[in-house]
C-alpha cells in the first residue's frame, strides 16, 4: 500500500528518544517521523499517497463534519489513552447525526522533550482504535512546541461522515411527549481519569467506557429511523447534555433517578469525591430522543448491541415553558437537574 | 454503596413523610430550622419539601462554612496572598467567594497570586515542604468538623521543623450561633421567625458530642434533633421534632447515633484545646458580631499564626446593599425574596456567599428547586 519508503541512515530511537524541535521542522527529521511512526502505524490508501490532503470519492447525498481538541490528563488512563480518545470522541460527534464516518485527520501538538515511547504508545492506540472502527485517518499534522509551551501533547482530529438517506437527527427535533433513553452507565470515564489524578489518587476497577458509538448508532437507525435526537454525554455529563437538548428544542424534560444506570463503584467514588454522577462525563455512551410509539423498538436494538446491553428509559419529554430538566427523585420528590456551574469541586463539610 | 443507599430508600422515606403527617396537629404550623448546608443541601436534593405535609416548614440556617464568613475576612485572605513570597491555600469553594471590589480569591490567581486549592491540610503542609522559599499560608475555614484537621497540620508542621507553614485561622463554633439566632430580636421580640426546633448538625456533632446544644435546648426552650445528612435521617429527625414538639418537650435527641456520642470525639477535642483559644468576639456574614464564636492559635503556636505574622488587615466590610445572604442566613428571607437571585447573582456569578456554596441557601434552591418559583428564571 504504501509509498517506497525515504531512507533514513538510523530508524527513530523509539525506545529512548524524545520529540525535539526538528521533529516539527519540515526537514529530514520530521519526515522521518511521519515516515517510520504515523503513516506506518495509520497504514491506509489515502493517507500513503503522501499529499498535504487525503482525496477519495463518495457518493452524492448529505454529509457532517466534526472537530474536537484533546487536552487529556493523565494522557494514559484505566481504559485508555488520549490516541484512543481522540478517535472515539470525534467519531462519536460524527455519529451523532446518525451519519456512516468515512474518516478522520488528526493534529499532533507535541511538547518538546516528550518521549517518543510514549508518542508511539499514543499512535498505536490511535490506529488500533480507528482499525477496529475501520475509520481511517486520512491526513494528518505534526507540530512541536518548546518545552514549556505545552503539556506534553495535544491531539484535534476532525472527523467526516455521511448520513443515510432519509435520516434526519438533531438536537432540536425533541418534541413534548418524546422518550429519553441512554445506552449505559453514566459517569464511567470521569471517575476513571479522576481515579489517576495525583491529588486525588485513589484506586478503583472502573475503565473508562471509551468507544466508537457509530455500529451501535446504525444498529438504532436501522430498527427506528425516526429518532430524532442523538447525543453523547460527555463533558458535563449527563445533566449539561439534556439542558443542552432541552434548550435548543424548546421542551422541558423530567427524569426518573432511579432509572438513570450508574455503577455502583461509580456512585462509591462520587460520594468519596462529593461529585453528582450526572454532571461527570461520559465517552461511550449516548443519550437517545425518539417518539413514544418507537422507544420500546430502539431500547430493544440498544440491547441487542455490545455498546448497548445497560440501556434503559430514563424519562420523557414535556411542554414546560422554561425548558426545564426536572428529576423525580428516589423519595418521591422532584428537583431540578441543573447546568453545570463551575467545575465540580469537593465539599468540605 | 452499603451503610449509604439504606438512607436513601424511597419506600421508608414515603412511610416516614406518611407518619409524619399523622401526627403532624393540622392547626399549627411547625418551624424547623435545619442549622447545617449539608441538610439543606440534602432537603434540595431529594426534593424532600415535596413530601413533608404543607405545615411542617423547613428554615434554613447559617451552618455552611464558606456563607458565614464575612466579606472582610476574604479581604484579608487576598491580602495576605499578595505579601512577598506567600503562598496561600485553602478548599476549594472558598476560592469563587467574592470579597470586596469585585475580587475573589479566584481572580486573584487569574491576577497573578500565588493561591491553590487543596483537598486535606496535609496537601498545604507537604506545599510548604516541598517550597522551603515561599512562606505557605493555609485559609482555614470552617466548623468544628474541619478544626482537628486544622490543629493536625500545625502539629506535623511543628514536628518537621517548618518555619514557612502558617494558619490564617477562621474556624467558628456552632452553639454559639444557633445561641445568637435565638437571640436576635427577629425570634425574641418582633416574632418575625418563628423556630420550634433545630435540626442539629451531623458532622460537627461527630466531633463535639450532643452535649454541647443541652445548654440551649433547656435555656431557650427548643428541641434539638441531632441528625444524619442523607435523607431518611432529615425525614426521621423531622419526625423527632414533631413528636417533641406535639408532647411540650425540648430535649437533645440524637437520630444521628451511628456516628455521634453525648462527648463527642475526645482525642479531636483535646487536640484543638491544645493549640486553640476562644476569639472575645468574631463577625459572621449575617449574624455580626458573636461574642465567643471562634478560634483562633495560642500564645504557644504562635509561630505558626498569620495573623501574628503578618499585620492583617482587621477591617469589617459591609456586604453588597441588596444581598440578603445575612438575612437569608439568619432565616429571615429566603433566596427568593432577594432582588439578586437568579437575576444577578447565580452560581456561575455569585454577588454573596449563600450563591457560592453547594450548601448556601440560595445554591440550593438555585439548583434544585427553582421550577417551583413561580415566576421561574429560564435554566
Amino acid at each position: 500500500m504504501s509509498l517506497p519508503r525515504r531512507s533514513h541512515p538510523r530508524p527513530l530511537d523509539l525506545k529512548h528518544g524524545r520529540v525535539d524541535l526538528t521533529h516539527g521542522g519540515g526537514g529530514r527529521a520530521m519526515a522521518q517521523l511521519v515516515d517510520e511512526l504515523f503513516v506506518a502505524a495509520f497504514d491506509n490508501a489515502v493517507l500513503s499517497q503522501g499529499n498535504d490532503q487525503g482525496a477519495f470519492d463518495v457518493n452524492a447525498g448529505r454529509m457532517v463534519i466534526s472537530t474536537d481538541g484533546y487536552v487529556i490528563s493523565p494522557l494514559f488512563f484505566p481504559g485508555g489513552d488520549i490516541g484512543s480518545l481522540a478517535v472515539h470522541g470525534t467519531i462519536n460527534d460524527v455519529a451523532m447525526a446518525g451519519a456512516r464516518p468515512i474518516g478522520l485527520s488528526a493534529g499532533f501538538i507535541i511538547e518538546e522533550g516528550f518521549a517518543l515511547a510514549d508518542l508511539e504508545r499514543i499512535v498505536k492506540s490511535m490506529a488500533a482504535a480507528a482499525k477496529a472502527a475501520g475509520v481511517p485517518v486520512m491526513t494528518g499534522d505534526t507540530k512541536v512546541v518548546e518545552k514549556g509551551k505545552g503539556d506534553g501533547i495535544f491531539i484535534t482530529t476532525a472527523g467526516i461522515g455521511m448520513v443515510p438517506p432519509g435520516i434526519h437527527i438533531s438536537g432540536d427535533l425533541a418534541r413534548p411527549g418524546d422518550v429519553i433513553l441512554v445506552s449505559g452507565s453514566m459517569g464511567d470515564h470521569g471517575i476513571a481519569v479522576m481515579s489517576q489524578r495525583e491529588s486525588l489518587g485513589f484506586d478503583t476497577e472502573i475503565l473508562s467506557d471509551s468507544a466508537a458509538l457509530h455500529d451501535l448508532v446504525a444498529a438504532m437507525i436501522a430498527a427506528a429511523p425516526g429518532i430524532r435526537v442523538l447525543r453523547d454525554p460527555t463533558r458535563g455529563g449527563l445533566a449539561a447534555t439534556l439542558n443542552e437538548i432541552a434548550a435548543q428544542s424548546g421542551v422541558g424534560m423530567e427524569i426518573g433517578e432511579t432509572a438513570i444506570p450508574i455503577k455502583p463503584q461509580v456512585l462509591g467514588a462520587c460520594e468519596l469525591l462529593g461529585l453528582d454522577p450526572l454532571y461527570v462525563a461520559n465517552e461511550g455512551k449516548l443519550i437517545c430522543i425518539c417518539a413514544a410509539d418507537a422507544a420500546d423498538t430502539v431500547l430493544a436494538a440498544m440491547r441487542a448491541h455490545p455498546l448497548g446491553v445497560d440501556a434503559a428509559i430514563i424519562g420523557q419529554c414535556d411542554a414546560d415553558p422554561h425548558h426545564f430538566v426536572r428529576m423525580k427523585t428516589a423519595m418521591g420528590g422532584t428537583r431540578v437537574v441543573d447546568w453545570l456551574a463551575g467545575e465540580q469541586l469537593p465539599r468540605i463539610c | 454503596m452499603k451503610y449509604i443507599e439504606e438512607y436513601r430508600d424511597g419506600d421508608l422515606a414515603r412511610q416516614l413523610a406518611a407518619s409524619i403527617k399523622a401526627e403532624a396537629d393540622p392547626s399549627r404550623t411547625y418551624h424547623l430550622m435545619e442549622f447545617c448546608g449539608g441538610h439543606t443541601h440534602a432537603i434540595s436534593r431529594y426534593g424532600l419539601e415535596d413530601i413533608l405535609p404543607a405545615n411542617v416548614r423547613m428554615v434554613h440556617g447559617p451552618g455552611c462554612p464558606v456563607c458565614v464568613l464575612p466579606v472582610g475576612r476574604i479581604d484579608a485572605a487576598i491580602w495576605l496572598a499578595g505579601q512577598p513570597d506567600v503562598t496561600l491555600c485553602t478548599y476549594g469553594d472558598m476560592l469563587r467567594v467574592p470579597g470586596s471590589k469585585r475580587l475573589s480569591l479566584l481572580k486573584a490567581k487569574a491576577l497573578g497570586h500565588d493561591i491553590r486549592m487543596v483537598y486535606s491540610t496535609l496537601d498545604a503542609v507537604k506545599l510548604a515542604q516541598n517550597n522551603p522559599d515561599r512562606k505557605v499560608v493555609f485559609f482555614a475555614i470552617g466548623f468544628e468538623t474541619t478544626t482537628p484537621p486544622t490543629a493536625v497540620a500545625i502539629k506535623q508542621a511543628q514536628a518537621l521543623g517548618l518555619s514557612n507553614f502558617f494558619v490564617f485561622c477562621n474556624h467558628v463554633l456552632t452553639p454559639s450561633a444557633i445561641a445568637q439566632i435565638l437571640d436576635s430580636p427577629e425570634v425574641r421580640e418582633l416574632g418575625t421567625v418563628k423556630l420550634d426546633g433545630f435540626i442539629g448538625p451531623a458532622h460537627v456533632s461527630t466531633i463535639i458530642g450532643s452535649q454541647p446544644y443541652e445548654y440551649f435546648a433547656e435555656e431557650y426552650q427548643r428541641p434539638v434533633v441531632i441528625a444524619g445528612f442523607e435523607p431518611l435521617d432529615v425525614l426521621q429527625a423531622v419526625r423527632m421534632l414533631v413528636r417533641q414538639i406535639n408532647d411540650g418537650r425540648f430535649q437533645v435527641e440524637n437520630e444521628f447515633s451511628r456516628a455521634v456520642s453525648r462527648d463527642g470525639n475526645a482525642k479531636a477535642k483535646a487536640l484543638v484545646a491544645d493549640l486553640f483559644e476562644l476569639r472575645k468576639s468574631f463577625e459572621w456574614r449575617g449574624l455580626g458580631l458573636v461574642p465567643y464564636s471562634a478560634l483562633r492559635l495560642k500564645e504557644s503556636y504562635a509561630a505558626f499564626d498569620a495573623e501574628r505574622h503578618w499585620d492583617v488587615p482587621q477591617d469589617s466590610v459591609a456586604d453588597n446593599k441588596a444581598c440578603e445572604c445575612g438575612a437569608i442566613l439568619r432565616g429571615v428571607k429566603k433566596p427568593i425574596d432577594c432582588k439578586l437571585f437568579g437575576t444577578v447573582c447565580t452560581p456561575e456569578n455569585p454577588m454573596g456567599s449563600c450563591m457560592v456554596s453547594a450548601e448556601g441557601a440560595c445554591a440550593a434552591h438555585w439548583t434544585y428547586g427553582r421550577f417551583r418559583d413561580t415566576k421561574a428564571p429560564a435554566p
